[in-house]
């Protein structure tokens, strides 16, 4: 990407050509520069589990993984993430088969309404890749980023719990 | 978000030169961004330094450590210098923000986020930080989380950041470039006390980029400990918390730092507390009294008499705890 000198000759607000892998696809897209990556996903390519909640980086809603972290993508900007490689929850599954922390959610009934699930199943899985959750305690402190308003936490914790030794097993792969 | 111009620099010297009084730099952009989606700032130009090469840390020629401005807080947490070196500056990391955020945010940045005062998150009010010369409801208003030390009477906002905190105990030098060179800012001068003129939150000048963050070779490693006390147990802002560290001979301070968080525009230390500990048993009772003569400069508002109390528990179980060896949380 080529930086816009501060000379007179560059348009003003240019769109921004970046290429990124998102869930696995190598993308090419056009983005303003205020755009942030939540409603690139969300409005522009239809990739709707990402969800907004706050917009403002307190609720882990919209939290996806890039390079393999856990990332809050209404505090990202699109045009910032030229070269990533970004896995939303709908990138988890390898086809018709569930990633296990998916599976884990379903099992233990780790939601209510659903809307804080995709932050934390993607949060989840980027806890695993971290390797330093080590006991419940710790699964708690490490996933204070993603709130849920209908309080389903103590499943959420069960599901995570039996879910990260399949997790690390699959080993950084998102 | 209003709209504005992007680049992306590649060096530390094309970075300063593309700066001006209306771009700014941006890095994790967790605050910067969550700052003009409130349109409290309206940068015309952002310049992206993440291109930069400041990503390391490495150990120093004088024994200590040397941090790039980019290093995430969460790769800086986690890194096995910092946790066996440095275990407070880790502590104090971790006691911040959110997994994701941490991922996210900057060394640089952290140092520069602003202050979490509702009324200068509230566009429809006047603030004398935002709107210099407008007045401060925080004053006379809502002020349960504002400051009890080093206040005026143009502002008694804090400064919200964990990181800085242990930076300010561990004397943690300021390494930054400007247009005309590059210089280095001693962590107590970095932050300003808000005097009559509390838009200025640092000594940064509009060109100059935070390149590096060096630690000092003493890091404290035995006897540290940083606690945060805040609304909520995890992910909330500090209401006090204190940094403190010791350096022990036997049951005598041969020297004491203590910095505290919540309680003032800047990460608060008193020279002469620390000074006044050292050759002392460490005792309850040196610590009590330690904390009393603290915050004897004390000046509380309406709603936060209670942080006053708090601070002195605070300042006494940190101090307890390092001098038991840290690790205890
Ligand atoms: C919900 C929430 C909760 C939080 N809780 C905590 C908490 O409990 N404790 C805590 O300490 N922090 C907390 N934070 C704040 C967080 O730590 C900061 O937002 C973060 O450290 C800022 O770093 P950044 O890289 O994202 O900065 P950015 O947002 O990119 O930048 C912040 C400012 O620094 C400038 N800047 C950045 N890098 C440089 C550089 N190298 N040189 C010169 N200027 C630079 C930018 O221009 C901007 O003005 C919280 C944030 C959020 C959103
Ligand atoms: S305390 Fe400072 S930041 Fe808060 S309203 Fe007053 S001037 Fe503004
Ligand atoms: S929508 Fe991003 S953290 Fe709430
Ligand atoms: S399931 Fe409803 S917010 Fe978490």
């Amino acid at each position: 990407m080529s930086a816009i000198p501060n000379g007179a000759a560059a348009p003003p607000f240019a769109t921004h050509s970046i290429r990124l892998s998102l869930n696995g696809q190598d993308r090419q897209l056009d983005v303003l520069p205020w755009t942030t990556l939540l409603d690139l996903l969300r409005e522009q390519l239809d990739l709707v589990g990402s969800k907004k909640g706050c917009d403002h980086g307190q609720c882990g809603a919209c939290t996806v993984l890039r390079d393999g972290k856990r990332v809050n993508a209404c505090l990202t900007l699109a045009v910032m993430c030229d070269g990533a490689e970004l896995t939303t929850v709908e990138g988890l599954a390898d086809g018709d088969v569930l990633h296990p922390m998916q599976q884990a959610f379903i099992k233990h009934d780790a939601f209510q309404c659903g809307y804080c699930t995709p932050g934390q199943i993607c949060s989840a899985v980027g806890l695993a890749n971290e390797g330093r959750a080590h006991d419940t305690a710790q699964i708690q402190e490490l996933m204070s980023g993603n709130l849920c308003r209908c309080g389903a936490y103590s499943n959420i914790r069960d599901a995570i719990e039996e879910a990260l030794p399949a997790c690390r097993a699959k080993g950084g792969e998102q | 978000m209003n709209p504005f111009q992007y680049s992306k620099p590649a060096d530390v010297h094309e970075a300063v030169h593309l700066s001006s009084a209306a771009s700014r730099f941006i890095a994790g952009g967790t605050n910067l961004l969550d700052l003009m989606k409130e349109n409290l700032t309206r940068p015309e130009h952002l310049i992206d330094i993440t291109g930069l090469p400041l990503r390391e840390v490495k150990e120093t020629a004088s024994g200590g450590v040397m941090i790039g401005a980019l290093v995430s807080n969460a790769d800086l947490a986690w890194h096995p210098l910092i946790e066996q070196r440095y275990p407070l500056l880790s502590q104090a990391i971790l006691a911040g923000a959110s997994p994701q955020l941490r991922n996210m945010a900057s060394t640089g940045g952290n140092l520069l986020q602003r202050t979490r005062c509702y009324y200068f998150y509230d566009a429809s009010v006047p603030c004398n930080k935002r709107e210099p010369g407008s007045g401060c409801p925080a004053r006379d208003g809502l002020n349960r989380i504002h400051a009890i030390l080093g206040a005026s009477t143009h502002c008694v906002a804090t400064h919200p950041s964990d990181m800085c905190v242990a930076l300010a105990a561990l004397e943690a030098i300021v390494h930054v470039q400007g247009r005309d060179g590059a210089r280095t800012i001693v962590f107590a001068d970095f932050h300003r006390l808000p005097g009559d003129a509390p838009e200025r939150d640092n000594q940064l000048a509009d060109d100059e980029l935070i390149t590096a963050v060096e630690l000092p070779a003493a890091g404290f490693a035995e006897y540290s400990h940083y606690l945060k006390i805040r609304d909520r147990a995890s992910y909330a802002f500090a209401l006090v918390s204190v940094a403190a560290a010791l350096d022990l001979s036997g049951p005598a301070i041969r020297e004491a730092r203590l910095a505290l968080g919540g309680v003032a525009h800047k990460p608060w230390r008193d020279n002469a507390v620390e000074q006044w500990l050292e050759g002392r048993a460490a005792t309850h009772e040196t610590f009590c009294a330690a904390a009393d003569m603290l915050l004897q400069k004390a000046e509380p508002l309406e709603h936060n008499a209670f942080k006053v109390k708090l601070a002195r528990e605070a300042i006494v179980r940190a101090l307890s705890d390092a001098a038991r060896g840290g690790q205890a949380r």
